[in-house]
């Protein structure tokens, strides 16, 4: 058994640690105000290779593990759980399917730019009558000689603005539903206007519409209708992705409320030395640890290609349920000033209530969970 | 066009302590960077090898966990690393570390141009840089904020001065030391760091480098540290009361009482 890091995956974690810190998060408090989406450090990220992080050379990517994936993910959300949620949703959402489902000449055509950063990916799945619940899909996919014709709406999507491609679920004449690759410039095929939104109010979050939109038959994405089965899968690598980003909210939470606690001084001692106050700070910090053992363990078996699916559920639960604790003890902690803007820790409780709903509620994950194990 | 960056991994600057004996800089368990001007001298090799072709290779004396820094200098886009380590090289002063450097780079022979950072933030003695070009014979030029144009026999730079710029022009191969002036070092690359990972990097020794005994590490050190500390920050905070002026009043009394003003 072995608990360390390996030599590169340690250099990817200070690379992107020392990115975050310097480029992502002077801005981050701002772009929560304003909601602006920042494109040039996403320009940056995919200079880096981020945006191709875990996918092979050669099509692109970097060619290093989920595991770094996830100490990517998480050192960006310790600055800005927004551009975290971009990174994760471009990543797992809309990279992965290509990556598993997609012909070799659709992995060229459509994934090769994502990774190298030239545009964004995206996932289209939930809709307005069917979200936790897939199988009441209501987009349709009608085959005409050789296009599909797709009309129907998709809610809540990340990333379509800047996304080369999404890729949307749709129904077809055979039973089950289908995935398709949907070019951002298909005609019939227009995005709506950004959500406002309690947190992560710098991604871009918007509506899909498909209104008569051609795409060539070719687009097709997997087998026609067997889309479920490859969006499960994707979807838990997705898990990752959210656990990675919970941890390192609540990371970023207990570290700002111990530097608050250590300097702030009431009945005449820092109030990091009362008790009331470490259990709160203890407790968190045990949490962390757990959580992320959890994390790194179920990337640890996806990279070493053994099942996951119950693992990945547990680390995306545990953590986002702990982000939002912790955003919550931090706030708690810094009293009336953690109540203000100033402070960051009212942004993160925000940013971090997506997370127990975001791929998959927390209700969901207990499912999945139960199932998992026999119930 | 070949060049060797001349880089040391140093504590970061921020969590620097030291240990009481040896009065040496803790080295261990602490957080370790590339020195801050050495990345400017790594981007700058590497610039030169974008431009006009050729091998830039990076090379640095110290502990084992250099290799780290060394790892990083690929991952930026040095085509080979170089690590001179072991024990007998610990506690060196800038002369006998530049001793060191200079019998390594003898070792690799073939090179036009020789660039490290204006100095170490941890040693800051900038003589390092200097001494390894007079122990081989070639030129040095410090103080580098633009090269100006270089070809396959001579270089033309602008140096740092504390007045203005100086032009100054040297035959090659020689050595410069850049400051932070010179360029913008690139962002690592992801896929940098999985080249880095397979990347091999020799570890040479004395024998190696065809050392002399006694002149390298503490035994060859002229320089003996007598004494070091960090200094202490007080923490005493003042807070004055009253109106605007009240308290510009004070401050200036206070400023004169301590001879400050």
């Amino acid at each position: 058994m072995n608990f360390e890091l390996t030599e590169e995956q340690r250099m990817i974690q200070k690379t992107v640690r020392e990115f975050a810190q310097e480029v992502i998060a002077p801005g981050a408090e701002r772009r929560d105000e304003t909601t602006e989406f920042p494109e040039d450090i996403v320009k940056d990220l995919g200079e880096m290779g981020i945006l191709g992080l875990p996918f092979p050379e050669e099509y692109g990517g970097v060619g290093a593990d989920t595991v770094s994936f996830a100490l990517a993910v998480e050192e960006i959300a310790k600055v800005d759980a927004s551009l975290a949620l971009t990174v994760s949703a471009h990543i797992s959402l809309g990279c992965a399917p290509l990556y598993y489902l997609g012909s070799e000449e659709q992995k060229k055509r459509y994934l090769t730019p994502a990774l190298q950063g030239e545009y964004l990916a995206a996932f289209g799945l939930t809709e307005p009558n069917a979200g936790s619940d897939a199988g009441g899909t209501e987009t349709t996919a009608i085959l005409e000689g050789d296009h599909w014709r797709l009309n129907g709406t998709k809610m809540f999507i990340t990333n379509p603005t800047y996304a080369g491609y999404v890729v949307a679920t749709a129904r077809t004449a055979k039973e089950g539903i289908s995935s398709f690759i949907v070019p951002k410039d298909t005609p019939g095929y227009s995005i709506g206007q950004k959500y406002e939104k309690l947190g992560m109010r710098s991604s871009d979050t918007r509506e899909l519409i498909f209104s008569d939109a051609r795409i060539p038959k070719e687009n097709l994405l997997g087998t026609e209708g067997e889309g479920f089965k490859g969006f499960l899968k994707v979807l838990d690598g997705g898990r990752i992705g959210i656990a990675a980003l919970s941890l390192g909210l609540a990371e970023a939470s207990l570290e700002a409320a111990l530097k608050y606690a250590k300097q702030r001084v009431q009945f005449g001692q820092p109030i990091s030395k009362f008790q009331a106050i470490q259990f709160k700070l203890a407790d968190l910090a045990t949490q962390i640890e757990m959580a992320r053992m959890g994390l790194y363990r179920a990337a640890w078996l996806k990279d070493n290609h053994q099942k996951y699916t119950k693992e990945a559920a547990m680390a995306k639960l545990f953590a986002s349920e702990l982000a939002v604790r912790a955003a919550n003890e931090a706030i708690q902690i810094h009293g009336g000033y953690g109540y203000m803007k100033e402070y960051h820790v009212e942004r993160f409780l925000r940013d971090a209530k997506l997370l127990e709903i975001g791929e998959g509620t927390s209700e969901v994950q207990r499912i999945v969970i139960a199932r998992s194990i026999g119930c | 066009m070949k060049s060797i960056v001349l880089i040391k991994q140093i504590p970061d600057t921020g969590e620097m302590s030291m240990d009481p004996q040896s009065k040496w800089l803790v080295r261990e368990d602490v957080n370790k960077i590339i020195n801050p001007f050495d990345t400017y001298a790594l981007e700058e090799g590497i610039r030169l090898k974008e431009q006009h072709g050729g091998e830039v290779v990076a090379l640095s004396m110290g502990p084992e966990h250099s290799k780290e820094a060394l790892k990083e200098a690929i991952a930026m886009g040095v085509d080979a690393s170089i690590l001179i380590s072991g024990d007998v090289f610990r506690g060196a002063d800038a002369q006998a570390t530049a001793y060191v450097l200079a019998k390594g780079i003898a070792k690799i022979s073939e090179y036009d141009l020789i660039i490290g950072g204006i100095y170490t933030s941890d040693g800051a003695t900038g003589q390092v840089g200097p001494a390894v070009a007079e122990h081989l014979g070639i030129p040095h030029i410090t103080g580098v904020r633009k090269i100006r144009e270089i070809s396959e026999t001579r270089i033309e730079v602008e140096r740092l001065t504390d007045g203005g710029v100086e032009v100054v022009e040297a035959e090659l191969p020689a050595l410069i030391t850049v400051v932070k002036e010179i360029n913008e070092p690139r962002l690592t690359s992801l896929k940098g760091i999985m080249k880095a990972k397979k990347a091999e990097i020799p570890i040479w020794g004395m024998d190696d480098i065809e050392a002399t005994e006694g002149r390298v590490g503490e035994t060859g050190s002229k320089a003996k540290v007598i004494d070091t500390w960090i200094p202490q920050r007080s923490k005493d905070v003042e807070m004055l009361e009253g109106s605007a002026q009240e308290i510009g009043k004070a401050i200036v009394d206070k400023l004169k009482t301590a001879k400050i003003i």
